[in-house]
């Protein structure tokens, strides 16, 4: 079995995340870290591989699309387990939207023909928790999202995910493609062995004419949707300031409060 | 009647904890050819020298395996943990770099005009003449955080393994030479139990080991006890709290100021300034230093940085501007006699801040430990094609160059210069304005940890934050880039029932509020109830590792590799 | 201009949820503006009633495919697939929901259209739709605007409020769809299952969450009952976890959970950055507080500053009775 994950690098969580107002899009300049979901993604198919009899699943392979920097971020997830890496860069890709990113990821993965793929639920940054569909059609592979829980047998899965209404348990078969939410596991640590062992593990760069991604369809010109604007949030009103004197008729008042709100 | 943090120390005992054999079975063991503690600019220097001597040595660049030159960070990068002013001497990136034109580097600002200003409560003062120390004309203005970026970046080119995210816990040590270092453990709970993910350390052996930790470095400090490398004098340190602003005009020159709002009375023994540095044309930095032998339990260099913001003066230069960093660091003030009396012994060198290699008079440390770093690399190459593993060269080499010369040098300004940059700079233009009648009197030479505290009302006039131009120490830490878990243990040693002096001394200094006493215990020993003491709550993940809690009767210990703050532009 | 498609989801009872209802309200509402139609699409077993129902909110035609399953977004995608093509619709709206998200998505790849999510807002513009989101946790507004046909509009759950629009009763159209192989490759074993004992403060509605100011561990009760009256779950700050006073899958904050709930209730928290990040796109941000200088009141919807002890208890019993009543 094959297990692909994809990762994606992302403005680290620490720093502040500002757009670029020239080119409406994320200011990616300052510090940067592996998507924090997809470590999650890692750790589960590590899990996955651990928990099967040894030899049954031969490779765990990281795949990234972004820009030469990306190499961080599969430099990390093969710390973490993934025996090698590939990373899909080109500066036609630049500007990518969803519609276009999920083009592209999945051409990529087609010539690796994986049996699963594992991906973070979300992105701190594009905050989309889409891509895991959108690969999954172009597939033509059954998908799951919000998965936090993961079991193997045969060439099924069985997961639980965590829906509005409460949690389903959903029989996949594979090939599938899954998102894995963060509550599903604890990662590991890299042990400092595993760390120093990353940068000696296979990366394979692909343009996008290695993966056989067409230009039109992604980049800027291929995007399908299109920033317009960017506003910062509207002001907040200040709040109402009640000082308790008399407490009954303080609750009073916010419960009327709370009454014109519909809160109640 | 005032108390001693030393009165206090901590539950630590340096030279049995943290040294001693490797532990680990030999094939588990990580061997590199040099193993450098610390990715700032001495251990970066070192690491990027290295390489460039193995091009040429590829006999020694076999013998040292497949990882020639291992970078230890403990920071999320190098760079993370880094801050300072700063006004950097361009020697020591001519010597690393030296087809590497000024243009490509890292710098923010040629500095071709400065001053030098005395505060009163409303009016700035020019110092002229200037005092020579403060003249930084040719020097550059640097983010020392961007700079070990860019050195990180350059040994990563060049080969050099950088091991961010790893804190070096222990000095490996077997009969007396040094073997390398032991790596911290990782994903241990609150109370030290290893949790789900628990990943222990590893032994990491090498041919060389390099100490380039920084102020407070937690391996050198144990070095020094165990070697016995003490220095004449004891070191002292100051504390600097730094905010980096986005302003609409740009600011014109390098500018330091002394006085208001810090107090005269000898008693107090406040003494420090600040620093305004320009940052380009859209941001400055500012800054604000003060010595840790202060008297006052209630003093807060981070509210002292808060209040000087109030000043008219600085109200020009940050009006209409917005807070975008904040970080805290201590710097060593000792000087040439405070520095360890040998620099190596067999196994290993010391560069850098941790060897106290800082020449406080002019405020200068990064060239001097990038100096450093280049020729720890040149005796280490040197020493190794020899078979040897003994770099006593190091010793004298450090001592004839710059480093050695400068510091020495400046041993002899001793009044004003001995109690520092801000301080000597303060009573030298003090004594010329005043002619002489000011400041009188003798300077204490202590120990930071043995001045007496007491409560007093250096807290009075610290401003109540208002969130957009003065904010209080948890915003900081927040803009600090600090996430660290909450799980995490504590890496903290002090003695947790103490008297309120020392408590409040603590709570004061700390400028990311790591300290904190219940208030109960704090309102019953103001009221002068029960023996005086309280407990003292540690918030270990707020701490951003500046190192004064060391100076002042704790001592640091490096926490979980990749916790702290994350500093981009301080 | 054809106009409008809208996915409405429904219970095994037929009852269609609040987020499908809002949709529907806010398609017809725009497609006014555009001079289009407001279309829904169901699938499964739903009754001629039912579907014709969504008619109110101002579906003109209900699309129902009977043959495809409920609970999986694969089959779905097939269904609107088909009909958006048959019919050339030009923007398909979701009330958000992880459904919404899925089929949207899956929709995106198979049309390759230009999806946006988590939207709070549509506007008309030019003779089209804009859609607006709030990006980077909620730091900043975007507007985002569509190349080609269709355009995905995936609503924030909430976002769009169920009104009546006069539709009268909607056309039902029956559609046969043929279901891609993949889309039979997932089983629901069990849907919606509930489970009490970990409730997910990330979900709930409402939540009362508790600081220091509360004093001990004990007091953790006052919250347990007000959040019981409001029909919420109970969170907490950093620094009550760190005492032990209070789980820490319930911490809200910087280093705990970020949640955006209908109402937060802070009672006894002073407010400060690592724990707002967690909670400040609450919708109403309620803050009980002794201490009038506490950060909070600086962004708290409605602040009171009293002794919580006295507050909560009596508030717990004014909440019950106005519920009761």
């Amino acid at each position: 079995m094959k297990i692909c994950v994809l990762v994606k690098e992302v403005p680290d969580a620490a720093v502040e995340k500002r757009m670029d107002p020239n080119t409406m899009k994320l200011d990616r300049s300052g510090e940067k870290n592996l998507n924090p979901f997809d470590t999650h993604a890692i750790e589960a198919a590590m899990q996955i591989k651990e928990g099967l009899p040894e030899g049954t699943v031969q490779e765990v392979v990281a795949v990234t699309m972004g820009p030469e920097s990306a190499v961080r971020a599969l430099h990390k997830a093969v710390s973490l387990g993934a025996d090698r890496s590939v990373q899909l860069t080109d500066d036609a890709l630049a500007g990518s939207d969803v519609c276009a990113s999920g083009y592209a990821l999945a051409q990529v993965l087609k010539s690796e023909q994986p049996d699963l793929v594992l991906l973070g639920q979300q992105s701190d940054d594009g905050e989309c928790y889409t891509m895991g569909a959108v690969v999954a059609d172009h597939l033509q592979m059954p998908s799951l999202t919000q998965v936090i829980q993961i079991d193997v047998s045969d060439s099924k899965l069985r997961c639980e995910r965590q829906a509005e209404y409460g949690y389903d348990t959903v029989e996949v078969e594979l090939p599938a493609v899954i998102s894995v939410g963060d509550a599903i596991n604890e990662p590991r640590y890299p042990s400092l062995k595993a760390i120093m062992g990353a940068k000696k593990k296979q990366l394979d760069k692909l343009s996008a004419g290695d993966a056989q991604i067409e230009a039109s369809r992604v980049g800027d010109e291929g995007s399908r949707t299109k920033v317009l604007a960017l506003n910062p949030p509207p002001a907040k009103e200040k709040g109402t300031i009640i000082e308790d004197e008399d407490t009954n008729e303080t609750v009073e008042k916010i419960v009327a409060w709370l009454d014109e709100r519909k809160l109640l | 009647m005032g108390v001693a943090p030393a009165e206090f120390p901590p539950p630590v005992d340096d030279a049995s904890e943290f040294v001693g054999p490797p532990t680990d079975p030999e094939e588990d063991r990580i061997d590199v050819g040099v193993a450098i503690v610390g990715g700032g600019p001495a251990g970066l220097a070192c690491a990027n020298r290295l390489m460039q001597l193995l091009e040429h040595e590829p006999a020694l660049a076999e013998k040292l395996g497949e990882v020639p030159v291992a970078v230890i960070e403990k920071g999320k990068t190098p760079g993370a943990h880094l801050l300072s002013g700063a006004n950097m001497r361009p020697s020591a990136m001519k010597e690393l770099f030296p087809d590497l034109p000024e243009s490509e580097w890292p710098v923010l600002w040629k500095v071709d005009k400065d001053a030098v200003y005395l505060l009163t409560p409303k009016q700035a003062l020019p110092l002229k003449p200037m005092p020579p120390n403060f003249r930084n004309h040719g020097n550059y203005v640097v983010s020392v955080a961007q700079l070990g970026r860019f050195l990180s970046d350059k040994a990563e080119e060049a080969g050099v393994y950088i091991l961010s995210e790893t804190a070096a816990d222990k000095l490996l040590v077997e009969d007396r030479i040094v073997r390398g270092v032991r790596t911290g453990d990782k994903g241990r709970g609150k109370d030290g139990e290893p949790l789900g993910n628990f990943e222990p350390g590893s032994d990491v052996t090498a041919k060389a080991t390099v100490l380039a930790e920084g102020t407070l470095g937690h391996l050198t400090m144990a070095a020094v006890d165990y070697f016995d490398l003490h220095g004449k004098d004891d070191q002292r340190w100051e504390l600097g709290v730094k905010e980096v602003w986005e302003v609409p005009q740009p600011l014109d020159r390098v500018i330091h100021t002394m006085g208001w709002p810090l107090r005269k009375a000898p008693r107090w023994n406040e003494f420090g300034g600040s620093f305004i540095y320009p940052m380009g044309d859209d941001k400055v930095c500012i800054g604000f230093v003060a010595g840790l032998d202060y008297t006052d339990a209630t003093f807060s260099v981070h509210d002292v940085l808060q209040e000087f913001k109030l000043h008219p003066f600085v109200r020009k230069i940050l009006e209409g501007g917005k807070r975008v960093a904040w970080g805290a660091k201590t710097i060593p003030s000792g000087g040439y006699f405070a520095m360890p009396k040998h620099f190596s012994v067999p196994g290993m060198l010391m560069a850098g801040d941790n060897a106290g290699m800082v020449n406080i008079p002019e405020l200068k440390g990064i060239h001097y430990a990038m100096h450093a770093g280049i020729y720890a690399a040149e005796t280490i190459v040197e020493a190794l094609k020899r078979d040897s593993i003994n770099y006593e060269a190091y010793d004298e080499r450090v001592r004839s160059s710059v480093i050695g010369e400068d510091l020495y040098r400046s041993r002899n300004m001793r009044q004003p210069f001995s109690r520092g940059f801000f301080v000597g700079g303060a009573l030298a233009s003090a004594m010329t304005i005043t002619k002489g009648a000011f400041p009188g009197g003798h300077f204490k030479q202590e120990d930071d940890a043995e001045n007496e505290m007491v409560l007093d009302g250096a807290s009075k006039s610290y401003p109540k934050p208002d969130g957009k131009y003065t904010f209080d120490k948890l915003s900081s830490v927040f803009a600090s880039g600090n996430a660290t878990r909450d799980d995490a243990p504590n890496h903290i040693r002090i003695q947790e029932h103490v008297p309120l002096e020392i408590a409040q001394t603590w709570v004061s200094m700390c400028p990311a509020a790591v300290y904190e006493v219940p208030e109960d215990q704090l309102e019953a020993a103001q009221n002068g109830e029960g023996d005086g003491k309280v407990d003292v709550h540690v918030t270990p993940s707020n701490c951003v590792q500046c190192g004064a809690i060391t100076a002042k009767g704790g001592r640091l210990t490096p926490p979980e590799g990749g916790d702290g703050p994350l500093y981009t532009q301080v | 201009m054809a106009g409008i498609l809208v996915y409405a989801l429904h219970d095994d009872e037929g009852n269609f949820n609040k987020n499908s209802q809002g949709a529907i309200s806010e398609a017809a509402k725009l497609a006014g503006e555009l001079g289009a139609e407001a279309a829904a699409l169901v699938v499964g077993d739903v009754s001629d009633e039912g579907a014709q129902s969504l008619g109110a909110f101002g579906a003109s035609k209900v699309y129902r495919a009977k043959n495809v399953p409920e609970g999986l977004a694969q089959p779905i995608v097939d269904a609107m697939a088909k009909v958006i093509q048959d019919e050339a619709f030009d923007y398909v709206l979701f009330g958000g929901g992880l459904l919404g998200f899925e089929i949207g998505a899956g929709l995106t790849a198979r049309l390759g259209a230009g999806v946006t999510m988590e939207v709070t807002d549509v506007k008309v513009q030019d003779g089209g739709l804009v859609a607006v989101r709030p990006i980077l946790q909620d730091s900043q507004i975007a507007e985002v605007q569509y190349v080609g046909k269709p355009g995905i509009i995936i609503g924030r759950l909430n976002a769009f409020d169920a009104v009546a629009r006069d539709g009268g009763s909607a056309e039902v159209v029956d559609v046969d769809v043929e279901l891609s192989p993949w889309s039979t490759k997932a089983t629901m074993v069990t849907r919606g299952e509930q489970r009490g004992a970990d409730v997910n403060i990330e979900d709930a509605d409402y939540l009362v969450a508790g600081g220091r100011g509360l004093g001990k561990a004990e007091n953790f009760e006052l919250c347990e009952e007000l959040a019981k009256a409001l029909g919420g779950a109970v969170a907490a700050t950093r620094a009550v976890v760190d005492a032990g006073w209070f789980p820490y899958a319930g911490q809200i904050g910087q280093t705990g959970k970020t949640v955006a709930p209908k109402l937060y209730l802070a009672a006894g928290i002073s407010g400060a950055i690592q724990h707002k990040v967690g909670m400040q796109s609450s919708e109403n941000i309620v803050a009980i507080n002794k201490d009038p200088n506490a950060p909070i009141f600086e962004f708290c919807d409605l602040g009171i500053v009293g002794d919580l002890h006295k507050i909560m208890p009596k508030l717990t019993e004014a909440v019950k009775a106005k519920k009761g009543a």
